[in-house]
């Protein structure tokens, strides 16, 4: 593929090439690495840029989360986890400083920026903590442009400026019988005149004990199998909707992940997102915007890992010298490195083919699929470099550790990303 | 009451680890993460902060140096100025930039901008020299308001706490004047994600000292730096008496 990456603006529409140059690349630990900006770099006017190079407003963004996450997410991360609660404070602070509302227009109070900006938002909270990461991720990557995307006039100014504000939302497609197998749900939505009942419950919703709405996914038409399913916008105080009590989780605690129960809820038409019966769509759209988001939050959970292990094998000594100078060691250490990078560099090009326009899907599906793994890989190995310290709920490694292993299961498992890679790749060789 | 003038410096971040080049001319800079110098954030926040208590209109963030300085003046708009100048200065006169320099630039600049305060950081974290704030009050004979830990606007006087030696200091001064931020006087805001955006859209005027009037003469010649001496290990003593023996031993008493 020897085209220039065009980056499409989503929110001005203009296409701007930039020739880029090269930057400064490597481990981007504990940000101490200088930026070489997009604009910068065009000086040296080299027409290829490395994959890390961003805007000036995208560096500006990632380097003010960073320094967010590390000074005011930080004090809160291990409370939050111990008592699988996130903080109201957490949530109002992410609100003021405009992460939840990144590509909503600033019509809407929203902050006009990219999806590639959201990605290094996601990145930069994850490296402190991932379950704060993964409420940002939901907002921005699926309630928000399923709003943008899909949402009538009325809909959007009564939805889109509380979301950039104070209103978290959650979206509700898992049932108890329905995981991968998303378009078998069984929540019924039945038509009376100019209103729906909903009957039935979701099951491993996140972000529901804080959602102030939910999108929820219901059959209009089981005779239609999935193309009955519609999206539906449903209010947290409409009567019926229940809440049940949040899972007690291995990992990512302080995001509530709740059941709920839709027993006989009325829901107006003018609540339906989108079409009638175009919900499956929807979903399977959003989501593989969605996979770019999470693979961001693995990859910033991977690097947040491996910068709080590495710099303890520098200080540990042992038979004379530092961990890190046995050669085993390095090697370890150089291997999880290179996989980090391989990872950064699937994320990131990802997130900048969806942004040109380009077709994305089966590359979103090789970064969810591949950072998740790294993810893993990343963690046990820093648990076992950092030795018995490691292992005590003292040292933030252990956390890192049980945060990841959702990554290979929610938002697609990895055994659905290899399968659709495997239709794409099929499809490659039809001719 | 209508305009302060801030001023940025891009200084190298407070978290890298200095090193001093292998010529001893100074330290390494090129590659190194730099970022706005803390008291100057500070100084932008309690403009800012006074911008929004209505009490005055207009904040200016100015800085001097390279192209890349603009980086640091992008930040304090992201922090709410509302324009920014940049008096472009490079190659060696960049190197030999000091205090006198850049105070003079500041008065020729508050008195074109025909601002009420002048608010800088006490000192930068790579200098240390806390003289910028002094020299442009005395250059523009404006009352100065140093080590400020509180200012507050009454009428024509600005009531400044300052943080001295003793303890805190409370002056009145009149305005026009020119204030230096300490450390206790506000915890910078972080940059919205919003107001980065707003900050794109905030104009950046560029000028040369010349245009001021200003020449970037140095009288001051750096001829040699080197790292601290490496702290060597100390002693431990058990008793008082073993201590006084030490003490004697090596002459010290």
């Amino acid at each position: 593929m020897a085209s220039p990456l065009i980056r499409c603006f989503s929110k001005v529409g203009r296409q701007v090439s930039r020739p880029w140059s090269v930057c400064q690349h490597g481990l981007r630990n504990r940000s101490t690495q200088p930026d070489v900006s997009a604009e910068q770099a065009a000086a040296l006017g080299v027409s290829y840029p490395p994959l890390q190079t961003y805007s000036e407003e995208e560096g500006m963004m990632r380097d003010a989360v960073n320094k967010f996450a590390h000074e005011r997410l930080a004090p809160f991360v291990s409370k939050m986890d111990e008592n699988s609660h996130m903080d109201a404070e957490v949530i109002k602070s992410l609100f003021e400083q405009g992460l939840m509302g990144i590509e909503i227009d600033p019509e809407y109070g929203g902050t006009g920026s990219t999806f590639f900006s959201s990605i290094l938002v996601i990145e930069e909270l994850a490296k402190v903590d991932a379950s704060v990461a993964v409420l940002c991720d939901i907002q921005n990557t699926l309630i928000n442009t399923l709003f943008t995307k899909l949402g009538t006039a009325a809909q959007k100014e009564r939805y889109l400026s509380r979301l950039s504000t104070d209103m978290v939302g959650s979206f509700c497609l898992s049932e108890a019988e329905s995981g991968s197998d998303a378009f078998s749900l069984k929540t019924r939505a039945d038509k009376h005149g100019d209103y729906y009942v909903i009957n039935g419950s979701k099951m491993w919703i996140s972000n529901a004990e804080q959602a102030g709405v939910f999108l929820v996914m219901a059959n209009v038409d089981p005779s239609a199998g999935h193309r009955g399913i519609t999206c539906f916008i449903v209010d947290r105080d409409t009567e019926g909707l229940q809440i049940g009590k949040k899972e007690n989780k291995l990992g990512l605690r302080a995001s509530s992940t709740c059941p709920l129960n839709l027993d006989n809820i009325k829901v107006p038409e003018k609540n339906i997102l989108g079409q009638i019966g175009h919900g499956y769509k929807y979903a399977i759209g959003m989501l593989n915007e969605g996979r770019i988001g999470i693979a961001a939050q693995m990859l910033g959970l991977a690097q947040g890992c491996f910068d709080q292990a590495v710099p303890y094998t520098r200080q540990r000594v042992q038979f004379g010298k530092r961990i890190f100078d046995f050669q085993a060691m390095q090697h370890q250490i150089a291997h999880v490195a290179t996989q980090i990078e391989a990872a950064r560099l699937l994320t990131y090009n990802a997130a900048r083919l969806k942004e040109a326009g380009r077709p994305f899907i089966k590359e979103a599906c090789m970064a969810k699929y591949f950072t998740s793994e790294v993810a893993t890989l990343t963690t046990s190995k820093c648990i076992e470099w950092m030795g018995g310290v490691g292992f005590t709920k003292d040292y933030p490694v252990e956390k890192y550790y049980r945060d990841c292993k959702i990554g290979t299961i929610y938002e697609g498992t990895t055994n659905i990303q290899l399968s659709t890679m495997a239709k794409f790749i099929d499809k490659e060789y039809d001719h | 009451m209508s305009r302060v003038l801030v001023g940025v410096k891009r200084v190298i971040d407070y978290a890298v680890k200095i090193r001093v080049k292998p010529d001893h001319s100074g330290v390494v800079t090129d590659g190194v993460k730099h970022s706005m110098n803390p008291f100057c954030e500070i100084a932008v926040e309690e403009a800012v902060k006074l911008k929004e208590k209505k009490f005055i209109k207009e904040v200016v963030a100015v800085s001097c140096g390279p192209t890349q300085v603009t980086e640091t003046i992008r930040t304090a708009l992201a922090m709410g100025c509302d324009r920014g100048i940049h008096v472009e200065v490079s190659g060696k006169d960049y190197e030999a930039m000091g205090p006198l320099q850049i105070s003079k630039i500041f008065a020729a600049l508050a008195k074109k901008e025909e601002a009420s305060l002048v608010i800088l950081g006490k000192q930068a974290i790579d200098d240390d020299c806390n003289q910028t704030g002094q020299m442009t009050a005395a250059l523009l004979d404006w009352p100065q308001g140093t080590f400020a830990s509180e200012v507050t606007i009454d009428g024509e006087k600005v009531k400044v706490v300052r943080e001295i030696d003793g303890g805190l200091e409370t002056i009145k001064i009149s305005m026009p004047a020119v204030l230096t931020a300490d450390l206790r006087l506000n915890t910078p805001r972080y940059a919205t994600l919003p107001n980065i955006m707003k900050a794109k859209k905030k104009k950046i005027a560029t000028m040369k000292p010349a245009d001021l009037g200003v020449d970037m003469v140095s009288r001051v010649e750096v001829l040699r730096v080197d790292e601290p001496p490496t702290r060597l290990a100390g002693v431990k003593v058990e008793t008082v008496d073993d201590l006084v023996a030490k003490l004697k031993a090596n002459g010290t008493i």
